[in-house]
C-alpha cells in the first residue's frame, strides 16, 4: 500500500492531480478534462483492474455543485482507490469509462438517473432505476423528497 | 284432510319478495362458509417480509388450519391477493394488472407496514400503501409483522367474508 501511494504521487502530478489519503485509501484529485487519461494510467499501469462504482455528489448550493467520484480496486496490489472530479452545475459531465470497462455502463447509468452527471461516450444512457417518463434526479438536494410520479393513476 | 301449506317462518312481511330475501340470506351464510374456508393467497412478494410470510406459511404457524395456505401462482386461479413488501412507483403498474387478472370474488391483503402505508419509505420511490391503486380488505401492520398477527388478519378476513353477500350473478357478470 505505502509502496504504490509513494509511485501514485510520483506519477500522477503530471497529471495535474493532487493525491492525498483518508482513511487509508489514495485519494485522487483531478479536473474533468483529465479523467479519461488518468484512468488509463491507473488501468495499465497500476493495476486497478477491477471498476467498483462511480456516483456523484451534490454540494448545493456549493459551486461547482457536483463531485464525481470513482473506485477502483486493484486485484493484483489488493488496494483501492478513489477519483473525485468536480463539475459544474451547467456542464455537469464528465467522460464515459466504457471503453476501459465494461462494467462502467450499468453505474454510469445509475448516477445519471439519479445525479443527472452526463457520460460522454456512454452509447445506452436509458434509465436503469427510474422508469421512461421520469423528470429530476431524485438524488439532487433540490428535488422535493415527497414528490411522486406515479404511473398508474391514483383511486378516488 | 286438505292439504295446508306450512308458511316459511319468516319476520319480514312482504310476501314472495321476504321468502326470496330470506333464501338468499341462507344462500350467503352457505356460500360465506364455504368461501371463507377456501381461500387460495396469490403472493405478491416484493421484499423482505417475504421471510415473515414464508415463517407464518410453514408448520409451525401452518396458514393451512385455515384453509388458506395453497398458493397459486397464478393470479387467474387466486381468491386472496397478499402483497408481502414494498410496491415502487416502477412496480405499481405489475401490481394493478395482476389484481385485475384475478377473478371475481378477490379479497385483498396489505402485509406489513410498506403495504399498508409506505412503511418507512417516505420518498419519491415507494407507492404511499397499495390502497392508492387497489382495494384493500385487511392491513396487517408490523416491520415484519408477526406471525400470529398475520394469522390474526387471516382470521378477521375470514369473519369478513362470512358476514358479506355472496351474489350469484355479479355486477361484472
Amino acid at each position: 500500500m505505502a509502496a504504490i501511494f509513494e509511485r501514485l504521487r510520483q506519477r500522477l502530478p503530471a497529471l495535474e492531480c493532487e493525491v492525498t489519503q483518508a482513511h487509508g485509501v489514495p485519494v485522487v484529485s483531478l479536473p474533468p478534462t483529465r479523467l479519461f487519461d488518468v484512468v488509463t494510467v491507473l488501468k495499465d499501469e497500476f493495476q486497478f483492474d477491477l471498476f467498483l462504482d462511480v456516483t456523484a455528489i451534490d454540494w448545493l448550493p456549493r459551486e461547482p455543485r457536483f463531485e464525481v467520484v470513482h473506485h477502483f480496486y486493484s486485484t493484483s496490489h489488493f488496494v483501492r482507490i478513489r477519483l473525485k472530479t468536480v463539475v459544474p452545475d451547467a456542464d455537469p459531465a464528465v467522460a464515459s469509462l466504457v471503453p476501459l470497462y465494461g462494467a462502467a455502463g450499468f453505474m454510469e447509468r445509475e448516477c445519471h438517473d439519479m445525479y443527472g452527471i452526463g457520460f460522454q461516450g456512454n452509447a445506452d444512457m436509458r434509465p436503469i432505476l427510474l422508469y421512461e417518463g421520469f423528470v429530476g434526479h431524485p438524488l439532487r438536494k433540490d428535488y422535493p423528497k415527497l414528490q411522486e410520479q406515479p404511473l398508474v393513476p391514483y383511486r378516488k | 284432510m286438505a292439504f295446508t301449506p306450512i308458511p316459511i317462518p319468516i319476520h319480514a312481511t312482504g310476501g314472495k319478495s321476504a321468502a326470496f330475501e330470506y333464501l338468499t340470506t341462507k344462500k350467503d351464510e352457505l356460500v360465506g362458509w364455504a368461501r371463507k374456508f377456501s381461500l387460495f393467497p396469490y403472493p405478491f412478494v416484493t421484499a423482505c417480509c417475504a421471510m415473515e410470510f414464508m415463517a407464518v406459511s410453514s408448520s409451525p404457524y401452518d396458514t393451512d388450519r385455515f384453509g388458506a395456505a395453497l398458493p397459486r401462482f397464478s393470479p387467474r386461479q387466486a381468491d386472496l391477493l397478499m402483497v408481502v413488501g414494498t410496491v415502487t412507483h416502477k412496480q405499481a403498474p405489475v401490481l394493478y394488472r395482476v389484481y385485475e387478472q384475478m377473478c371475481e370474488p378477490k379479497w385483498v391483503m396489505a402485509f406489513g407496514v410498506c403495504a399498508t402505508s409506505g412503511g418507512f419509505y417516505q420518498n419519491y420511490a415507494a407507492v404511499q400503501g397499495i390502497d392508492k391503486i387497489i382495494p384493500v380488505d385487511i392491513y396487517v401492520p408490523g416491520c415484519p409483522p408477526r406471525p400470529e398477527m398475520v394469522i390474526d388478519g387471516i382470521m378477521q378476513l375470514q369473519d369478513k367474508i362470512a358476514r358479506s353477500r355472496h351474489p350469484v350473478i355479479t355486477r361484472d357478470f
